[in-house]
């Protein structure tokens, strides 16, 4: 009969239509605004409604996530020291070339000190690759998963300096937990590698 | 090239002046004067069988005086392409068109005219194609310099070690982007207003069978349009409502890749790639990390090429439900079909997400394999992801392809024969689905694709709705691979080598290519030994399978049209670059 | 919504609480407009996918009252320019936004909207559509995630909260606002508003090229 393939397809639609009563029914309360809510949303399992609700839920990012880069620094007694050692080598490998680092010179001697004096990314250019972050022989720039940074004026806030870019080593380690760790064990066991030949 | 020799050996024995080999270390192919070009293009097609042109490109070689031509010739039948090249002085390039023999060649003669000067003979619409009538220059060309232009290479000097942060408007005389001829006067200049476009199109006398004289009108579609898929334009010249002629109009979206490619170094250029197709970033990288080692002439490890087939094939699922998705859209399924085609993308985009740290521009492929490993995690994702897009495609399949308004408005429809897809080079989905069992996969394997056990997908009316089934079977082969993919997958290391971030690429010239998701994806790539390429050149599938759409388009009605344009597939980030 | 819609400091009966409202009507009127705000749509490059993904099931912008989201400019509270906006099509959307009625709005998502992204250093990219347009949010990324795209629409909603009508609602006023001039395609982009800065770089610019190649006159 003819209209039987359309009344077919519709059918398809009425299911969805009706999953989504049943499902909300099924898992109660804690479908919407929860965290287990929004782990079922983003699991195969899934049926029914399948709208984030954000702000209210925001989806979690995964580790690897990448936006915009930022600076690391530790804090040793009060005190922010940027990782950074501006060898430049994320400025060199950015493809867009949006970094621009001054080095720090030493006023007397003249000779260079491994910490940038300045360091400006440009986010209008950036194309949020994770190369610089993913060469830095320092693990001092990484990216960020901070994505809720949209701004009325471009002029002013979209050259991100130092102030905006660093953020301390806990951040960092909050944001990419694995990652931190394979670099700190890594660093720890390059450390007692170096103290081992020493001691020999 | 076993292949090549084989079939120019003879030839250089028949003609000895016309094909000679390139004995340049790292070169290939074979030399042929320009003044022989075209019958030489006729003698591989008609006597050797090689009946597609896949690629027509340039490359200058400034400071020396010349600009080469480089085509790439296929069979239909499979094996390796066959390179020819032509070399043309710079000043006064110009080459027999080839349009006459290959009418695949005509979007890339113009394209190569437009970027590079070079001037086709017989060509039928030599127009500029991807910027616009009235255009100061050639911008491939070497000593063509853009308005914010700084160095030849990067990096940039100015960025480090004295790197103070200034934006390139402020360097610029007019504070913008711009940049003019010297002497040239704003107010007398008369711009285009696409006279020469609209006089150029066919315009059929009505037969006046009825007995009345009616007219025929030009109807422009886009670039602001909702059914071109982006900034696309066409320009239809319409008796009613039937098309007498179309002429794609292009470039909304020209964002000087290759330009900025040559200026990248080699890794540079990954992360660009993935904005050229941006729905299937995975294959762009892909090809061009293929591209790439072939001139490094190194291999990736086992598990990074199970990795890079896995990725290319979710790739393609993805791709093909977009575009069914969309096709129906375009059909007056409002919506309905895409929302559904994006859901069970948003789960593959959550693994791309997880892999490679951004959902559509992945840059997650290296030279030598890819960037980071799958874990246990990851594994569980994709095997989940696995087990439920084979029901969701039923889901699909029972809720589309029986429905009458689907059938009636596609089948028959936009017709495109074998033979017309052959001579119009198109490949992928589009030639496939008019009877031409033709997939890189098979007939020029690459990676490990001949591992695995698939089929290649096939249909043959040529028909938007062979090409919209077609999309749903080879998501259907894509599962299978991926599934075998997934059981096969050994453990070990995913990168050869160090990462590095500077390759020093020997001199040469490779052409890697993919069977993307839209068609043969290749780059043609020459490396003058620096650490970024002398000429980078993307063969881009839609872009040339977009050569067929007027043939298809004419005679249908306009509403049609935008089927028919929809059932290709375009991505404007790749048609304009 | 009856937080936001009731003015605060007016002490509202506890018997009325839940039937009246009291409110100015500033906030009734930006309450009205950030609640249907209607994007047109155009999508003009890799930043469109992630628009449609935020318009489709997943992030829904209806909720938001934005799901008209039409090609036409007639009907169209803001304009969301989602990617790279090259000299080609830039006179197109001079076009689209003079034809929208007031107020409007125009939101530039991604680093290429906003300030020409990575391709910034091409020969035929706008850098960032504020040189045409007058942009009300910008939204960073490459391509920004549907959940950054839909921060930058709240953000605009919250700077229609900030509008008064005496103050901000230049729309209503007699001389209104006058169409930004639709830029020409000559040898490079011109923009009309720029003609005589034009006419005098390419003069100063005459003495210094040596004309060596008529072919390339850019330099
Ligand atoms: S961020 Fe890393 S790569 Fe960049 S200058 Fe600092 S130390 Fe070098
Ligand atoms: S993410 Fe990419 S584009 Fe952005 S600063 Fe790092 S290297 Fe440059
Ligand atoms: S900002 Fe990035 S994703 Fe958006 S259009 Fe530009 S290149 Fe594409």
């Amino acid at each position: 009969m003819y209209g039987l393939g359309i009344l077919k397809g519709l059918s398809v639609t009425l299911k969805h239509f009706i999953l989504t009563f049943v499902d909300d029914a099924k898992r109660g309360k804690g479908r919407y605004r929860s965290p287990q809510g929004i782990a079922y949303k983003q699991s195969t399992e899934l049926s029914g409604l399948f709208t984030v609700e954000y702000p209210e839920e925001k989806l979690p990012v995964p580790e690897e996530f990448r936006y915009i880069p930022f600076l690391v620094y530790e804090e040793e007694d009060g005190e922010k020291k940027l990782r950074c050692t501006s060898c430049g080598i994320c400025s060199k490998v950015c493809p867009p070339q949006c970094i621009y680092i001054v080095r720090t010179v030493d006023p007397e001697t003249g000779k260079p000190v491994p910490t940038p004096a300045e360091f400006c990314i440009d986010v209008d250019i950036c194309m949020n690759c994770g190369l610089c972050a993913e060469y830095c022989p320092f693990d001092a720039i990484k990216m960020d998963h901070d994505y809720e940074i949209a701004s009325f004026d471009r002029m002013k806030h979209h050259v991100f300096d130092i102030s905006r870019l660093a953020k301390p080593v806990s951040y960092y380690a909050s944001i990419r937990p694995k990652n931190y760790k394979t670099e700190e064990d890594a660093r720890a066991a390059k450390a007692a590698a170096k103290q081992g030949t020493a001691s020999a | 090239m076993s292949d090549q020799s084989a079939v120019v050996g003879t030839v250089t024995e028949v003609f000895p002046d016309w094909f000679s080999p390139d004995s340049r270390p790292g070169y290939a192919g074979y030399i042929v004067p320009s003044e022989r070009m075209r019958e030489a293009a006729g003698y591989l097609k008609n006597r050797k069988h090689f009946d597609m042109l896949t690629s027509v490109t340039s490359a200058d070689y400034f400071p020396e005086d010349r600009i080469e031509m480089v085509y790439h010739f296929r069979r239909s039948t499979g094996g390796e392409p066959l390179r020819i090249k032509c070399f043309l002085s710079r000043v006064e390039s110009q080459i027999d068109s080839l349009v006459d023999v290959f009418p695949g060649a005509e979007l890339q003669e113009r394209e190569v005219w437009d970027l590079m000067g070079v001037r086709f003979t017989g060509h039928p619409d030599l127009r500029r194609i991807l910027t616009w009538e009235g255009f100061a220059g050639h911008p491939l060309r070497k000593d063509w310099k853009e308005p914010f232009f700084e160095d030849e290479i990067k990096p940039y000097k100015s960025r480090w070690p004295e790197g103070k942060f200034i934006r390139a408007e402020e360097k610029n005389p007019l504070g913008d982007n711009l940049c003019f001829p010297p002497g040239f006067d704003p107010e007398s200049w008369v711009p285009d207003k696409d006279e020469i476009l609209y006089k150029s199109m066919t315009r059929v006398a009505k037969a006046g069978e009825d007995g009345m004289d009616s007219d025929t009108i030009i109807v422009n579609l886009g670039p602001q349009h909702p059914s071109t898929h982006g900034v696309f334009r066409m320009v239809a010249r319409l008796d009613g409502e039937t098309v007498v002629d179309l002429k794609p109009v292009m470039g909304y979206l020209h964002r000087n890749h290759e330009k900025i490619g040559e200026r990248n170094t080699f890794l540079g250029n990954m992360p660009f790639t993935d904005r050229l197709d941006y729905i299937c970033s995975m294959s762009n990288n892909f090809a061009y990390a293929l591209a790439v080692e072939k001139l490094l002439n190194i291999a990736p490890p086992e598990r990074a090429e199970y990795i890079r087939v896995i990725m290319a094939e979710l790739t393609r699922i993805v791709n093909h439900l977009v575009a069914n998705g969309f096709l129906m859209n375009d059909l007056g399924a409002f919506f309905t079909p895409v929302l559904y085609s994006l859901e069970e993308r948003e789960f593959i985009l959550d693994f791309f997400e997880a892999a490679s740290g951004s959902r559509m521009m992945c840059n997650y492929y290296r030279f030598g394999g890819v960037v980071r490993d799958l874990d246990e995690n990851m594994m569980s994702m994709l095997k989940a992801i696995l087990e439920r897009l084979p029901r969701k495609m039923d889901e699909l399949e029972k809720y589309l392809i029986g429905s009458e308004i689907v059938r009636i408005r596609s089948e028959g429809v936009g017709i495109l024969t074998p033979e017309a897809a052959i001579a119009n080079s198109a490949t992928g989905p589009l030639l496939r689905a008019s009877g031409v069992p033709y997939d890189l996969r098979r007939a020029d394997p690459y990676s490990i694709y001949d591992r695995f056990d698939f089929d290649v997908c096939v249909r043959y009316h040529g028909d938007i709705y062979d090409r919209f089934m077609l999309r749903i079977d080879e998501i259907r082969q894509s599962i299978r691979i991926l599934k075998q993919a997934v059981r096969d997958m050994p453990s070990g290391p995913v990168l050869t080598g160090k990462p590095q971030y500077q390759v020093r690429v020997p001199a040469g010239e490779a052409y890697g290519r993919v069977e993307g998701p839209k068609g043969e994806l290749g780059f043609y790539l020459v490396s003058n030994g620096k650490t970024n390429p002398a000429r980078y050149h993307v063969r881009a599938p839609t872009f040339i399978n977009l050569t067929s759409l007027a043939g298809m388009s004419r005679g249908n009605k306009v509403a049609d049209v935008v089927t028919i344009l929809g059932s290709i597939d375009i991505v404007l980030g790749e048609v304009d670059r | 919504m009856k937080e936001s819609l009731n003015s605060p400091g007016v002490q509202i009966p506890e018997e009325l609480s839940g039937l009246v409202a009291i409110t100015t009507l500033d906030r009734i009127y930006n309450w009205g407009r950030r609640n249907s705000l209607w994007p047109l749509m155009s999508g003009l490059a890799c930043c469109a996918i992630e628009m449609i993904c935020t318009a489709a099931s997943r992030y829904d912008f209806s909720r938001f009252g934005m799901e008209v989201m039409r090609p036409s400019p007639r009907q169209a509270d803001f304009m969301l320019i989602s990617g790279t906006v090259t000299k080609k099509m830039v006179p197109q959307l001079v076009r689209l936004y003079n034809q929208m009625p007031e107020p409007k709005y125009v939101v530039a998502m991604g680093a290429c909207a906003s300030g020409g992204g990575p391709f910034k250093e091409g020969y035929s990219v706008v850098p960032g559509i504020d040189k045409f347009l007058p942009v009300d949010v910008y939204i960073p990324g490459c391509p920004p995630t549907p959940q950054a795209l839909l921060n930058g629409l709240m953000k605009l909603q919250e700077k229609i909260d900030h509008q008064a009508l005496k103050t901000d609602a230049h729309w209503y006023k007699k001389d209104g606002s006058a169409p930004i001039p639709v830029p020409i395609l000559g040898p490079d982009l011109i923009d009309l508003r720029k003609v005589e800065q034009i006419r005098l770089a390419s003069q100063v610019q005459q003495p210094a090229s040596d004309a060596d190649n008529n072919e390339v006159p850019h330099e």
